[in-house]
């Protein structure tokens, strides 16, 4: 047991929670993360999903020794996080998606050179994985340049950069991919990949993103309320919460309601028909079929495919359990 | 502290260092603030020596004028306000990415801060004191010893500055929002620092409050050794003095840093 990368026993974090009524102040106590257990093997990729608020960033911050637990314990990378703080700081790397590590007014590469005094790497060491991460996260355009200068895009691979800049054996990403075009999202995940492939990194991350969790995690959390609700793969997660993909249709006239078509359901119409939204499941039927039947009953002029985003699955979950 | 340790709180001084000098605009405004209130500081204390009689507390019109622009020169680099970022990054939760760094934050706070004040002295203290110096003239010790002295008494002076305005934001940690402490800070500090007039003109009762506090070792007592007010063994009475306070400071704020992050939640999720 103890070669576990992560590690919690009844984990728990209350806050005070103070309110402000017409004349006294109230104190109510906010459970925030609730017994959670918690065992991560190294070299797993692990997704942790939950609406805001469902206590995932507080567990980070206690897996990282930001945090004092109120109760339980927490082992990260064999250490206590809250008394070996330093200590552990060398063996993991997080990036919290909306705090910059980063030196605001310096060039990004004077950021890595700090964080690699910071974390005594030989220079030799240092000046090779700066190159290798800029490469690979393609930073070349601007180590130059100050971190304020930066676009989102551009200063999150930076963040990713200096957090794996010490070879950390356990990587959390706490919304890594917040804010970012489709095109920086991709990027990062195929690097997040990589280096997972290279390094056996440990990856721990959060997000609102369904596609980070479809390419980065093997293994998915859902978390309500503080404590866990669903711990297992993607595809079982699909399954428990359903895969309903939703057709968006838009026709070149009013259609009457697309009803009966198998494995759809109607969800509802709009401009007296000429748009429509379908949902099928996508674990017995395909777009293509559905559009092959929609297609026998009236001329499509456009459509959109929506993927379930977390929420929903998340919302899912929640449901099937109340 | 561990092999290898001295470094990393160079480079982050060295980084504190390098990030001043991003705003060379706003160095100039303050240099400009220094000399408006230098002036006005001559006129003041320039004739209170003159209505003394051409001396008062020791002070003549040329070592009067040596305090003004030294003190004036140095307020860019001690920090007489009470506020640094840290304060901020506790309210914002931003403190959150302080603690993931395999640090020291007490001592990496005070070395960054401290890189950026001792940068400030070059477009600040060092413009102040020439102009000053060239416009009204000022006495100062034509022995090297007061300045090589000097020099440990201002760094000391600089650091102390930031030890101490650290437990200020530390505070934070039990109330989030400190301006109401900064402020009153920022207000007892300058005058017993000796901002405004050398503590030595102060009646004796406060004199001796002034004392009992750090504030004349961040920018007093360094005036007072590079002019060469406090010579000889009084002289290195003043940085043991000084020295006293750096320690005092840094383990009230390292105790307070201990007990206070147990306390600490980080905002903003």
């Amino acid at each position: 047991m103890s070669d576990a990368v992560i590690e919690t026993d009844c984990l728990t974090r209350k806050f005070a929670v103070r309110g402000k009524g017409r004349k006294v102040v109230t104190r109510t106590t906010m459970c925030a993360v609730d017994n959670l257990q918690l065992r991560v093997s190294p070299g797993e990729s692990v997704g942790y999903i939950g609406a805001n608020g469902a206590g995932k960033s507080t567990t980070i911050k206690m897996l990282v020794g930001i945090l004092v637990p109120t109760s339980g314990t927490v082992r990260t990378c064999g250490l206590d996080p809250h008394r070996q703080r330093r200590q552990l700081a060398a063996r993991v790397g997080v990036v919290f998606g909306q705090r910059s590590q980063l030196w605001w007014d310096l060039p990004v590469r004077e950021s890595f050179e700090i964080l690699a005094a910071i974390h005594r790497l030989p220079a030799a060491d240092a000046s090779a994985r700066t190159a290798e991460l800029t490469e690979q996260l393609e930073l070349g355009d601007f180590v130059a340049t100050p971190v304020r200068q930066l676009s989102l895009g551009q200063r999150m691979r930076a963040e990713v950069a200096a957090a794996l800049l010490h070879r950390p054996r356990l990587v959390i990403l706490d919304e890594p991919t917040i804010g970012l075009d489709v095109l920086s999202k991709q990027r990062l995940r195929e690097f997040l990949v990589t280096e997972r492939l290279s390094h056996g990194t440990t990856l721990l991350l959060t997000t609102h993103d369904m596609g980070d969790i479809e390419r980065l995690c093997e293994r998915v959390l859902v978390v309500d309320h503080g404590s866990t609700v669903y711990d297992g793969s993607l595809n079982g997660l699909a399954q428990t919460a359903g895969s309903d993909r939703i057709l968006v249709l838009d026709f070149v006239e009013a259609t009457t309601d697309l009803t009966g078509i198998p494995h759809t359901k109607h969800l509802g119409s709009e401009v007296g028909g000429a748009r429509q939204r379908l949902s099928f499941d996508s674990e017995n039927t395909t777009a293509a079929m559905v559009l092959a039947a929609v297609g026998e009953r009236a001329e499509l002029r456009d459509l959109t495919i929506e993927e379930p985003d977390i929420e929903d699955v998340v919302r899912r979950i929640y449901q099937a359990r109340r | 502290m561990s092999h290898g340790t001295l470094p990393v709180y160079w480079r982050l001084f060295v980084a504190g260092f390098q990030q001043q000098t991003a705003y060379p605009l706003a160095m100039f405004g303050g240099l400009v603030a220094n000399l408006t209130f230098g002036f006005l500081k001559v006129a003041m204390l320039f004739a209170t020596v003159r209505a003394a009689g051409a001396s008062v507390q020791g002070y003549t019109v040329g070592t009067m004028s040596a305090y003004i622009w030294l003190s004036q020169g140095m307020l860019g680099s001690i920090n007489l306000n009470g506020r640094i970022d840290l304060a901020d990054r506790i309210k914002t939760g931003d403190v959150a990415v302080d603690f993931l760094r395999p640090v020291n934050v007490q001592l990496a706070t005070v070395a960054t801060e401290a890189g950026k004040a001792v940068f400030a002295l070059i477009p600040r203290a060092v413009p102040s004191v020439a102009i000053g110096s060239l416009a009204v003239g000022m006495t100062m010790p034509r022995t090297p010893a007061p300045y090589l002295l000097g020099a440990v008494s201002l760094l000391a002076g600089i650091v102390i500055s930031f030890s101490t305005v650290y437990l200020v934001a530390v505070v934070g940690f039990w109330l989030i929002e400190t301006r109401g402490i900064q402020i009153f800070y920022m207000v007892v500090s300058g005058f017993f620092a000796g901002l405004f007039v050398p503590i030595s003109l102060f009646p004796s009762w406060l004199l001796a409050i002034a004392q009992a506090t750090p504030f004349p070792s961040m920018m007093m007592y360094p005036v007072d050794v590079l002019t060469a007010r406090t010579t000889g063994a009084a002289a290195y009475g003043l940085v043991g003095v000084q020295f006293a306070w750096l320690g005092a400071t840094l383990l009230v704020g390292h105790l307070l840093t201990v007990v206070g992050r147990r306390k600490l939640e980080v905002q903003g999720g």
